[in-house]
């Protein structure tokens, strides 16, 4: 896991670039998976929007569809029956007589032959124009009951039929009534009067119901339920429903988002106080779409972390190939630099030479002459002190022209040329240019040259930077009165090492592993940081490996190891 | 070494002055001029046994002059002296593949052990 959110996130972007470099990668990389995520995640999650918004219409429009359907077919089987029941009656009052019905062991005969056909009724009556109830069967005693002063009978009267809503009444029982009038040739009338038990409205509801619908129930104009309801409670209870208007007749409404929330489907039935009534959950609260919903944000979720994984891991590995770009070009320009940096200091160095080694040879050849003159003439005036002075002037000129051949051996020759190098020699050369900085700190110099190890193939000028570098870093380090070890050893596989080692402050860890690369200093505005980088450039090029040790307060130790024979590349 | 000949070409007219006298005392003929152009000069008129040129001078160099004189006269000996600033184009390590180069300053001793060797040849 942490492997890989390495890989995912940018590393070592701290401490071995200037800070204002540092800040820009870190802008590049934010501005970059920034951009990037904006442009690949938001057009994902609009597209989850829109689908979203399109499945929960498509399925709105689907349930309204439904709801109409089941709507249709239903109120029209619900009004088919209801006059049915209403027919029945018509047919009875239109074939018996007023007396025939008005005798109760006939009413009771026809009252049977309707349940045995119908099944739902409850009772029969039969009313005259006074609103007396004249006749009547059924499992009440309803006979003499007047009705007159009673709502229905005024409606009956006037319109010829009535359906009632559903009520109580004397039963006990929810149930309701349908009638019928009849007038007679005298200008008379009677009417027919049955009551019906719940049984045919749950009969049609159930019809309703084998849809995958919510609930289908039937309410009155004023909204009481006229059947049980599934959700919005039971027989005769006031529904929280809105009232649906009276025209049109049929239609769907969305409902509030307080109340239920969903679709409401109604239809007024014809002749009856009857509302059908089914309701349907909001598409996007049922079981369905919470699968649906959870697919999408399965999806959602999936692809988006996808894409994050990918933006971030190829963003990371691009910016860090920026700044790797940018830094080995940083690297060649400055290397370059040095070179020419190093050929003017040569070139410098050479003229110099040449302008004092001319002199030198002058005053050389002329304390010789007068040596010459002084040592062939024992009489010579002051002999031995002339001798003395001659020899003084002659080692000095030894020592000048030492210095000025050194510094040539450094600086010439900047393009490599292979020879076999004593590496004892060159090292004593490399010490002899930090001597006089070492007498005056107090510094220790040791050196172990084991004769064994042989001469190594290499490039003289290349290697006597390389350890000068070397050396110079670790008198940096030195406190006065510190102690520095040179020590060359035989390596299996045809290689020799160096060791440099100094008792010196000693590298802490976290700048262990950057010491070798370009612009890291510890010496903060003092050190370029290159040194060291170009040190190990230079060893690669001669083939060689260079190794660092080191503990905070104990000291370093660079070892170089060369190869005794040089790398066919270095040719 | 006895009725030895040795001419001295180098533009630095004290140095070559002093050799002479030195090289006078040890019993060695020795002549001196500051430029190449005379050295040639010289030869024609009378042969050296020895020619001590130095490597860089004004007008012609002494590889040049030296490189002449082993071609019109083989049987002069050659030597290079050189102050040891020449190597920015080469001319140095050119020349020391082929002849015998001392570095200024250098030991009267050195020399003289030179010339010897060099008429050994």
């Amino acid at each position: 896991m942490t492997f890989f959110l390495k890989m995912l996130l940018p590393r070592r972007w701290t401490g071995t670039t200037r800070d204002a470099d540092l800040r820009r990668y870190r802008r590049i990389w934010w501005f970059s998976v920034g951009l990037t995520l904006l442009v690949s995640v938001l057009p994902l999650v609009i597209m989850a929007a829109i689908n979203q918004r399109a499945y929960v219409r498509g399925v709105q429009a689907e349930t309204r569809f439904e709801i109409a359907r089941v709507l249709a077919s239903t109120s029209r089987t619900l009004e088919f029956i209801i006059e049915e029941r209403l027919s029945a009656l018509k047919l009875l009052i239109l074939e018996r007589s007023q007396a025939e019905l008005s005798t109760g062991d006939r009413l009771t005969t026809t009252f049977q032959n309707l349940r045995a056909a119908f099944g739902e009724f409850v009772d029969l009556g039969l009313i005259d124009a006074s609103g007396l109830q004249v006749a009547y069967t059924g499992p009440y005693h309803l006979r003499d009951v007047n009705y007159s002063g009673q709502a229905w009978f005024n409606e009956v009267r006037v319109r010829g039929v009535h359906v009632s809503d559903v009520f109580l009444g004397y039963r006990q029982f929810p149930h309701f009534v349908i009638a019928v009038k009849h007038e007679t040739d005298k200008g008379d009338f009677y009417i027919l009067r049955a009551t019906l038990n719940l049984d045919i409205l749950s009969r049609v509801i159930s019809i309703g119901e084998t849809g995958r619908l919510g609930d289908v129930f039937i309410a009155n104009q004023a909204g009481v339920l006229q059947t049980p309801s599934r959700s919005h409670g039971t027989v005769l209870e006031k529904s929280p429903l809105p009232m649906p208007p009276t025209s049109p007749r049929q239609g769907v409404i969305a409902l509030a988002e307080r109340s239920a929330g969903g679709v409401l489907g109604y239809a007024h039935i014809e002749k009856t106080p009857f509302v059908l009534m089914i309701t349907a959950e909001r598409p996007d609260r049922g079981p369905s779409w919470a699968s649906a919903r959870a697919d999408l944000l399965t999806f959602l979720a999936t692809s988006a972390t996808l894409i994050l994984l990918v933006v971030l891991s190829s963003l990371t590995v691009m910016v860090n190939r920026i700044r790797a770009a940018d830094a080995h070009r940083l690297q060649a320009l400055h290397s370059v630099e040095y070179s020419n940096k190093m050929a003017t200091i040569g070139r410098l160095a050479a003229s110099v030479a040449h302008e004092i080694n001319n002199p030198l040879a002058i005053i050389n050849e002329k304390a010789g002459l007068l040596r010459d003159v002084a040592s062939l003439d024992e009489a010579y005036p002051h002999r031995e002190r002339i001798l003395n002075s001659v020899a003084s002037i002659i080692k000095s000129v030894e020592r000048c022209s030492n210095v000025t051949h050194r510094l040539l051996g450094f600086t010439r020759r900047l393009e490599p040329r292979l020879e076999w190098i004593d590496l004892p020699a060159l090292l004593r050369e490399v010490l002899e240019f930090q001597g006089k900085e070492a007498v005056h700190r107090n510094i220790e110099i040791v050196t172990d040259f084991p004769s064994d190890v042989p001469a190594i193939e290499s490039d003289r000028g290349q290697l006597q930077q390389v350890f000068l570098n070397i050396v110079s870093n670790s008198f940096a380090a030195l406190p006065t009165g510190g102690r520095i070890e040179l020590a060359l050893r035989n390596r299996p596989g045809d290689l020799v090492a160096v060791a440099v080692r100094d008792n010196g402050e000693g590298i802490a860890p976290e700048n262990l592993r950057h010491i070798f690369e370009p612009f890291f200093s510890t010496r903060g505005e003092f050190g370029t940081g290159l040194g060291l980088s170009i040190t190990y450039g230079l060893v690669q090029k001669l083939g060689g490996q260079i190794e660092v040790e080191s503990e905070l307060g104990r000291g370093t130790c660079f070892t170089v190891v060369l190869p005794v024979r040089a790398a066919e590349s270095t040719r | 070494m006895e009725n030895l000949r040795v001419l001295l070409v180098d533009d630095e007219e004290e140095l070559v002055a002093t050799l002479v006298e030195r090289l006078t005392l040890r019993g060695i003929v020795a002549e001196a001029v500051t430029n190449g152009e005379e050295a040639l000069r010289r030869m024609r008129d009378a042969p050296f046994d020895v020619v001590v040129a130095d490597l860089k001078m004004p007008g012609i160099s002494g590889l040049t002059v030296i490189e002449r004189i082993q071609r019109d006269y083989p049987q002069t000996k050659v030597l290079l002296i050189t102050g040891h600033g020449a190597d920015a184009d080469g001319l140095e390590e050119a020349a020391a593949t082929r002849y015998t180069v001392l570095m200024k300053p250098f030991d009267i001793q050195a020399l003289t052990e030179r010339i010897r060797e060099a008429l050994q040849r």
